[in-house]
C-alpha cells in the first residue's frame, strides 16, 4: 500500500501534509482504490473556516458519493481547481496532483495528533 | 417461510407497529358483479359537471390537448406511470425524458432540467431546499403571491430543523413588495439563501422578476422563479432575468385538469447548481460501438446511493405526465405554444372589458397575462349561485387568503384559448344579475 511516511492520516482515509502552519489535504490511495473511478470532487470556497470533522466537500465516483471531512481546523486558503477538469487525478496521483484543499491551521501543531503511516496501515488492516 | 424467519405467525411481522395505529376491520361493502359495479360507477361519474363554462385557473389551466398526445401516451411501451429503475434497457423512455428535459430547458432558458417531480408545489419546495444547500444559509423569503399551496408545502419541508421560511408581503397593486424584500435582505445577521417569486403570481399578475433577482444576488442569495410554462411562450424566460432556479407546474402542457393530479413538477437550474438539483437526470452519450445512447446520470446524488446525504428524499419522476408534456410541446411547437398563450391573453382582455362594462372592476392595478382578480360583493355566495347555473366563476380568493379583508370579495378568474364569447356572456350576465 502506497502510504508516504511524511504524511499524517485519519480514520476517514484522508492524508494531511503539514507545512509552515498550513496543511494540504487529500484522500489516501486506499480510499481512492475503494471508491473506484472518481468523477467529481465538490470543493469549498476559499476563505471558508472549517472546524475539525466538518464536512467540506463531496467526492463522487461511478459507484458512490462520500463526504470529505476536515481532518484539522483551519481556513481554506486554496483549492485544487485542476480536479474540476481532471477528477481522475485523485485515482492516478492521490498524494500529488489529487490534493483537494490547503488550510491555514488554527493550531499549527494540530496535524501531529493524527496517525502516522504505520498506524493508518494497521487501521485499514494492511 | 415463517420457519425460515424464526416466527410463529404473520402477525409477528407487525409487532413494531403500535396497536393504536393499526388498521381496524375494513368497512367494505359486499362484493358486486361487474355489471352492477359498472352501473354504480357510471352513476358516480355522472355527478361530474362537464357542461360548465369554467373560468377557474388558480394554478391548473384548461387547454386544448391535441389527439396526438393521448395516442402517444396510450402506447403500451410507454403506458407505465413509473420511473424506470433498470433504466438503460428502456432506451425509448429515457429518450422521451431527455427530450422533455431539452424542451423545458429551452422554455425556461436554463441548461439543467430534472426528469420531473410530483407537482409544482414539491418542485418549489425542492427549489427552496436547493438554495439552502448551495448557500449554506437557512433563511428563505417567499412572496405571499406564490401559489399558497406551494408556500404551504414548502413550509412543511421547512418545519423540521433550523431552516426559516418568511413570507414577503404584496403591495396594493398585487405585486410583491420589493421594498420589503430589500429590508429583509438587509438583515445581514440572518443572511438569505433564496428569494422565491411567482410569474405570473398567484393573482395572475406580472411580478418585477428582474429587479427582485438583482436584489437577491446583491445580497448573495439565489433567485427562484415559479413559472407557468405556457406563459413562457410570451413572457421572458427565467434564465433571461437572472433566475438561478425555475420551478413550476407542468399541467398546462397537455395534461387535463383532474382533481389533485397526477400533475408534473418542473425544476430547472443553472449549470453552477447542477450538483444540487434533486431527482433523476437523463443524459446522452455513446455506447461502445459509437451509437447514440441515453443514460440516467449523476445517480450518486440520489437517495438509493447517498442515503441521508442525498439531494432529496425523492428519487422518482412523473414519467407519464412528462411524456404528455413532451408530446404536447412537440405537437404544438414554439409557434403553436405562442398562439395558445396569446389567445388566452386576448380572451382575458375581452373578459376584462366585458366585466368593466357590467360595472365589475379588477382588484389589482398591476398588468396580468390571462388571469386576474375581480371584486364581487358577497363573492362566495355569488360563486355558489353561478355554479348552480353552470358557470364556474373562478376561485373565491378568501379560500386562499381568509385573513385578508381586501380579498374577502374577490374572485380569481382566468381565460384560455378555450374561453368562448358565449362563456364570457354567461359569466358577465350571471354576475351582473347577482350583484344587481
Amino acid at each position: 500500500m502506497d502510504l508516504p511516511e511524511s504524511l499524517r492520516y485519519t480514520r476517514d482515509h484522508e492524508w494531511v501534509r503539514a507545512e509552515d502552519g498550513e496543511a494540504v489535504v487529500g484522500i489516501t490511495a486506499y480510499a481512492a482504490e475503494e471508491l473506484g473511478d472518481v468523477v467529481f470532487v465538490e470543493l469549498p470556497e476559499i476563505g471558508r473556516k472549517l472546524t475539525r470533522d466538518e464536512t467540506f466537500g463531496v467526492i463522487e465516483s461511478v459507484k458512490t458519493a462520500s463526504d470529505l471531512f476536515a481532518p484539522v481546523a483551519g481556513e481554506v486558503v486554496a483549492i485544487n481547481d485542476a480536479l474540476g477538469d481532471d477528477p481522475e487525478l485523485v485515482n492516478s496521483e492521490p498524494y500529488e496532483g489529487g490534493w483537494m484543499v490547503r488550510l491555514r491551521l488554527d493550531d499549527p501543531a494540530a496535524a501531529d495528533a493524527l496517525m502516522d503511516a504505520a498506524a493508518y496501515r494497521e487501521s485499514v488492516g494492511g | 417461510m415463517l420457519a425460515a424467519l424464526g416466527l410463529d405467525s404473520v402477525e409477528q411481522l407487525f409487532d413494531d407497529i403500535p396497536e393504536s395505529v393499526r388498521a381496524r376491520d375494513l368497512d367494505l361493502p359486499e362484493p358486486r358483479s361487474e355489471l352492477t359495479l359498472s352501473h354504480d360507477l357510471a352513476a358516480l361519474a355522472a355527478r361530474n359537471r362537464v357542461d360548465l363554462a369554467s373560468f377557474l385557473g388558480a394554478g391548473v389551466y384548461q387547454h386544448y390537448i391535441p389527439a396526438a398526445v393521448d395516442t402517444v401516451l396510450s402506447r403500451g411501451e410507454f403506458y407505465t406511470a413509473y420511473t424506470p429503475y433498470q433504466p438503460e434497457i428502456s432506451q425509448g423512455t429515457l429518450q422521451t425524458i431527455y427530450e422533455f428535459q431539452s424542451l423545458i430547458a429551452e422554455l425556461v432558458g436554463l441548461p439543467v432540467v430534472s426528469a420531473s417531480h410530483y407537482d409544482g408545489a414539491s418542485a418549489t419546495a425542492e427549489a427552496a431546499l436547493m438554495t439552502v444547500r448551495a448557500t449554506r444559509r437557512d433563511r428563505v423569503l417567499i412572496s405571499r403571491a406564490v401559489h399558497p399551496h406551494y408556500v404551504e408545502t414548502t413550509r412543511t419541508y421547512f418545519a423540521a430543523g433550523t431552516r426559516e421560511l418568511e413570507e414577503l408581503p404584496t403591495r396594493a397593486d398585487g405585486t410583491t413588495d420589493l421594498a420589503a424584500l430589500e429590508s429583509a435582505l438587509a438583515d445581514t445577521d440572518r443572511p438569505v439563501a433564496g428569494v422565491i417569486l411567482g410569474q405570473p403570481n398567484a393573482f395572475g399578475l406580472l411580478d418585477p422578476m428582474a429587479e427582485a433577482a438583482r436584489l437577491a444576488h446583491a445580497a448573495g442569495a439565489l433567485f427562484v422563479a415559479v413559472v407557468e410554462p405556457v406563459s413562457l411562450a410570451v413572457l421572458a424566460p427565467p434564465g433571461e432575468y437572472g433566475a438561478d432556479i425555475a420551478a413550476g407546474e407542468g399541467q398546462p402542457l397537455g395534461i387535463a385538469p383532474q382533481y389533485g393530479g397526477p400533475y408534473l413538477g418542473l425544476l430547472a437550474c443553472s449549470q453552477k447548481l447542477l450538483r444540487q438539483i434533486p431527482g433523476r437526470l437523463v443524459g446522452r452519450t455513446e455506447d461502445l460501438d459509437g451509437r447514440r445512447a441515453f443514460v440516467m446520470t449523476l445517480r450518486a446524488r440520489e437517495q438509493d446511493i447517498r442515503r441521508d446525504k442525498a439531494a432529496s428524499n425523492i428519487c422518482t419522476n412523473q414519467a407519464l405526465c412528462a411524456l404528455a408534456a413532451t408530446a404536447y410541446l412537440a405537437t404544438v411547437g414554439p409557434h403553436g405554444l405562442h398562439d395558445v398563450a396569446a389567445a388566452g391573453a386576448a380572451a382575458a382582455g375581452r373578459l376584462e372589458a366585458a366585466l368593466a362594462d357590467a360595472g365589475i372592476e379588477r382588484v389589482h392595478a398591476a398588468p396580468y397575462l390571462n388571469e386576474f382578480a375581480i371584486r364581487v360583493p358577497d363573492a362566495a355566495a355569488v360563486h355558489a349561485q353561478l355554479l348552480d347555473e353552470g358557470v364556474l366563476a373562478g376561485l373565491p380568493l378568501a379560500r386562499w387568503y381568509p385573513d385578508d379583508p381586501d380579498l374577502a370579495d374577490a374572485l380569481l378568474v382566468c381565460a384560455t384559448e378555450l374561453t368562448t364569447a358565449e362563456d364570457i356572456d354567461r359569466l358577465v350576465g350571471g354576475l351582473g344579475e347577482a350583484i344587481a
